[in-house]
């Protein structure tokens, strides 16, 4: 059986009951859940958090427990934040990388 | 027990001492250099990285400008470019009172050839629109720079080992002499080396080595404390230092900010560690100076051990208690951009007994002088006004 | 240091819970400091507020234990002094420093329980930092702490217990599990059982675990050799090979991990004297049957110490607050309690022994890794660049090795590669992987923010 081709890459199984929240990447609108954390929000949506510094080549995290640190993503106000270790906020204008404008 | 022997002992293998013993294989001296850890791998390898003549006082410009002409030569001499850049090195003032003191500096370096040019506060916006409002002006060395010390330091000893120096790493020297005839070094791998010279550049350890012949110097151990951010996009397009002391800062290639200042402490005779004071001081005098960094992190710090002699001046040339013996150490931190010229000196000392490069403000011979002001900080008028990097040698007061 | 006993534990899980309710049960008021916004650690991970799963779906085989552990934690709160969300990341002089949304505290401590945990140990593959290819702990973080699967088809490859656990976990969570591959051969299993019978509960359960997912029709292989995540983008494929013969697996996500490291930074920096323990492969602070370290005052408890699971850190916790209690003179009565866990401990470690020989290692990893490979995914930093420094700088120690090839410089500080660089490091000057060394730790020991308003010293709650 192939995998379903979808753009995002988790999958939601369950606690779909909860408020949205509406958010922005790249100057996308997006929505995700109350209690996601940013990288749930970004990777319920898309299959990728950022890109690195040398290669620029995506990534979308790894340990989900903040010890990797291969989730820091920017802000359009310039903030920098730990994906799985952030809860989505209402109105979150994040980007993929430092200067990415919409 | 493992005999050597070659016409050149060198104990240390940071720039210093691997930079001599690049330049004495160059002119054909056998050479065997003695390093008690990985060379390269203390203060020539953990320092800032700035390769700046602008600050030094004018005693150490010639030597400074003779460095200046090796670094433009680094890639040809130790086979890296060790990411050098000539990025140009900002003196920033942050008050009339050091704007005037790098004026100062300015027309007492004139004769040295730096290019020094003074920029006013709009030039400073004009050019690097990253500077915080605080910088009112700045002296600009267009040719000073930075580059990486890790890859550096132990590449000058990696092109001395190509050139035939016997370069023997994790090989501390536990016992020295000289017995009438030669310098014999013993180390605790069960070494044995003899040799007609020697040369002293174990760095913030050398005084010991130096008092083994008899010539204590006071020289005391301090530990700048230095710290990286993540990697974040170009901005910085020099090195940044402050007129009157407070952080240094660059931008390495890979984007990651390295910024100095303010120190650390020791947890033992061999390795130092940032203070949390220091590490607060830090974050603190960066946003100020480098708003641009105000979402930044830090990543890491990490501190190392410099030696510092009471008039932050090196000691440089031949002992007066041991011929053959010839000192190479204390650069108060300032030893990175110098250091290959150094070498280079130690080496003619070797050959010819002098050097065309002017070093006797740098003798031992200063501290054992039964001199009022010996082992007091020299008030040189002429250098009063061009400390170095400020830095000061800490006292409980300090906490610069 | 004042004179009045001021114990910190540091880390909420099993082991910091235990510690903190030991210490309070004698009338010691302990500092908790944790880095997480809710308390429980990783394996008793608590999701966020109105998620809505049971801890029965949550914790399966663990629910009683979680919901002891989380119990005890929230019966202590009014008494203890708890920070939570709230990282240390420096040691100095008697005080720790705290960052706690963006503002930095010290706090004194007399006496240390250090109960940081552990993270998963990764051995790099082709394509593994390609979007959708996670750690094992991440995937259940994923499931437990934000109800997703890390993909809608993934692959599960490694070793160890938590490879068959999680696999199972989101089998019967829903997902589509594409495949278990383990590094580990049966005849290895199968040697281990004798051992394993030290604790037979968690056999059985492993054993339930690998035939319910038989039963459901998940593929199980043995003896694998991960080779390639196919994807440029994001993970669309997995090459594997087995006996030779390789196999191409259709998945969209992968889980994978070998093991557990602990998380040892603050020993470190708190200068606890290490040791290379040969059964964990890795270099740990020392620390006696009790917890203590070589550093007067500073204990060590739980994952963070060595890898021993969650039980053991229950045990380990409360095994290390009674040692700080007897230390500073506090009158235990019976000394049976501190026997006893240490035996129940003593047993773990035999189980432990038994694990690694079922779970093995995979020795040949670093004579296998191709020069392209990266290890170091912060600073993307080859194998074969590893190879070509440590052969051309005669580098034979790994913070030497980091100066000249940047491995471990990035900002996860070598946390995820620092095992592997090792290994590599070792295979290339041929060494014994012990005598390569240790990156050296400085603070902070995770990223800090420049912008920092600083707290007055206190050791009240903010």
């Amino acid at each position: 059986m192939k995998a379903t081709q979808r753009d995002a890459i988790f999958l939601r199984l369950a606690e779909t009951q909860r408020e949205r929240v509406a958010f922005t990447l790249d100057g996308q609108a997006l929505e995700a859940l109350v209690g996601d954390t940013v990288l749930t929000a970004v990777l319920t949506q898309g299959a990728r958090l950022r890109v690195t510094e040398f290669s620029g080549s995506g990534r979308a995290g790894f340990c989900l427990m903040g010890a990797c640190q291969d989730c820091w993503m920017c802000t359009e106000s310039g903030q920098r934040l730990r994906a799985c270790s952030t809860f989505i906020t209402a109105g979150l204008r994040l980007l993929s990388r430092p200067g990415a404008k919409p | 027990m493992e005999k050597l022997a070659a016409d050149v002992a060198i104990i240390g293998g940071g720039i210093v001492g691997a930079s001599a013993a690049l330049a004495l294989r160059r002119m054909g001296f056998s050479v065997t250099l003695l390093e008690r850890d990985f060379c390269g791998s203390r203060s020539s390898g953990v320092n800032y990285g700035g390769v700046r003549r602008q600050g030094r006082p004018l005693s150490q410009l010639p030597l400074a400008q003779r460095a200046h002409g090796i670094w433009g030569r680094l890639q040809e001499l130790i086979g890296i470019d060790g990411e050098y850049i000539r990025s140009g090195h900002l003196k920033v003032a942050r008050s009339q009172a050091e704007l005037a003191s790098l004026e100062v500096y300015r027309e007492r370096s004139a004769g040295f050839g730096m290019g020094l040019e003074m920029l006013d506060a709009k030039a400073l916006r004009a050019r690097h629109p990253w500077l915080g409002e605080r910088a009112i002006g700045g002296s600009l060395c267009p040719q000073d720079g930075h580059a990486n010390p890790r890859l550096v330091s132990p590449a000058f000893a990696r092109a001395a080992a190509r050139l035939g120096a016997q370069v023997r790493e994790r090989t501390r020297v536990d016992a020295m002499a000289h017995d009438g005839e030669q310098f014999v070094l013993r180390a605790a791998s069960g070494l044995e080396l003899r040799s007609r010279f020697l040369l002293n550049c174990a760095g913030a350890w050398a005084s010991t080595v130096a008092q083994s012949f008899g010539e204590a110097v006071p020289m005391v151990s301090s530990h700048p404390v230095m710290a990286v951010t993540e990697p974040l996009p170009m901005f910085m397009d020099l090195s940044l230092g402050v007129e009157g002391g407070g952080i240094y800062a660059r931008q390495a290639p890979r984007g990651n900010c390295v910024i100095g200042g303010s120190r650390g402490y020791a947890i033992d005779a061999d390795r130092a560690r940032p203070s949390r004071d220091a590490i607060g001081l830090v974050l603190e005098r960066t946003v100020e100076l480098l708003p641009a960094l105000g979402h930044a992190h830090i990543i890491r710090s990490w501190s190392g051990t410099e030696g510092y002699l009471p008039d932050h001046e090196p000691v440089v040339g031949f002992s007066t208690t041991t011929p053959g013996l010839i000192h190479g150490f204390g650069f108060a931190g300032a030893g990175f951009q110098i250091g290959p010229a150094v070498g280079e000196v130690l080496a003619e000392l070797v050959r010819d007994g002098a050097s065309a490069t002017p070093i006797s403000a740098f003798s031992i011979a200063r501290f054992a002088r039964q001199d009022p002001q010996s082992g007091a900080r020299r008030q040189d008028p002429v250098d009063a006004l061009a400390d170095p990097i400020a830095f000061h040698v800490p006292s409980p007061a300090n906490s610069t | 240091m004042s004179a009045a006993l001021q114990p910190v534990v540091i880390g909420a899980g099993p082991a910091g819970i235990r510690a903190a309710q030991t210490l309070l049960r004698y009338g010691l008021r302990p500092v908790v400091v944790d880095e997480a916004p809710l308390f429980g650690g990783q394996i008793y991970r608590q999701p966020p507020a109105h998620f809505q799963r049971s801890k029965a779906t949550l914790y399966g085989f663990d629910t009683a234990r979680a919901r002891d552990v989380h119990a005890a934690m929230r019966a202590m709160l009014s008494d203890i002094d708890y920070r939570g969300q709230t990282l240390v990341w420096n040691a100095e002089g008697g005080k720790l420093d705290l960052l706690h949304q963006e503002q930095t505290s010290t706090l004194a401590y007399s006496h240390l329980i250090v109960a940081t945990g552990a993270t998963d140990r990764v051995l790099p593959f082709a394509g593994w930092t390609t979007p959708g290819v996670f750690t094992l702990g991440g995937a259940q973080v994923a499931l437990k702490y934000q109800g997703c699967a890390i993909g809608s088809r993934v692959a599960f490859l490694g070793t160890g217990p938590l490879l068959y656990l999680t696999a199972w976990q989101y089998a019967k969570a829903g997902a589509q599990v594409a495949a278990v591959l383990d590094t580990a051969t049966f005849g290895q299993q199968l040697a281990a059982l004798p051992a394993l019978m030290a604790d037979p509960e968690l056999l059985a359960r492993g054993l339930y675990l690998v035939a319910w997912l038989r039963a459901h029709g998940v593929a199980l292989h043995r003896g694998v050799r991960p080779l390639q995540v196919l994807g440029e983008s994001r993970v669309r494929a997995l090459r594997w090979s087995q006996a030779g013969t390789e196999h191409e697996l259709d998945c969209d996500a992968v889980g994978f991990g070998y093991g557990l490291q602990s998380e040892t930074q603050l020993p470190d920096i708190l200068g606890c004297r290490f040791g290379f323990n040969a059964l964990q492969r890795a270099w740990l602070p020392e620390c006696d049957a009790a917890g203590r370290t070589s550093v007067a005052g500073v204990y060590l408890a739980g994952d963070g110490a060595a890898i021993l699971g969650a039980d053991a850190a229950e045990w380990a916790g409360e095994r290390a607050a009674l040692a700080l209690l007897a230390d500073t003179g506090r009158a235990l009565g019976p000394q049976a309690r501190g026997a006893t866990l240490e035996r129940q401990l003593a047993r773990k470690q035999r189980f432990r022994a038994g694990l690694e020989r079922a779970f093995p290692f995979p020795a040949q990893w670093a004579a296998q890794a191709p020069d392209d490979l990266l290890v170091c995914r912060c600073e993307e930093v080859s194998a074969g660049e590893l190879r070509r420094t440590s052969r051309e700088n005669g580098a034979t120690e790994l913070n030497r090795l980091k100066a000249l090839t940047r491995v471990g410089m990035g900002r996860c500080q070598g946390r995820v590669c620092a095992a592997a660089a090792g290994e590599i490091l070792a295979h290339c000057s041929a060494q014994p992987v012990q005598a390569v060394g240790r990156l050296r730790g400085q603070p902070p020991i995770k990223p800090i923010p420049f912008r920092l308003t600083h707290a007055l010293a206190s050791q009240e709650a903010p």
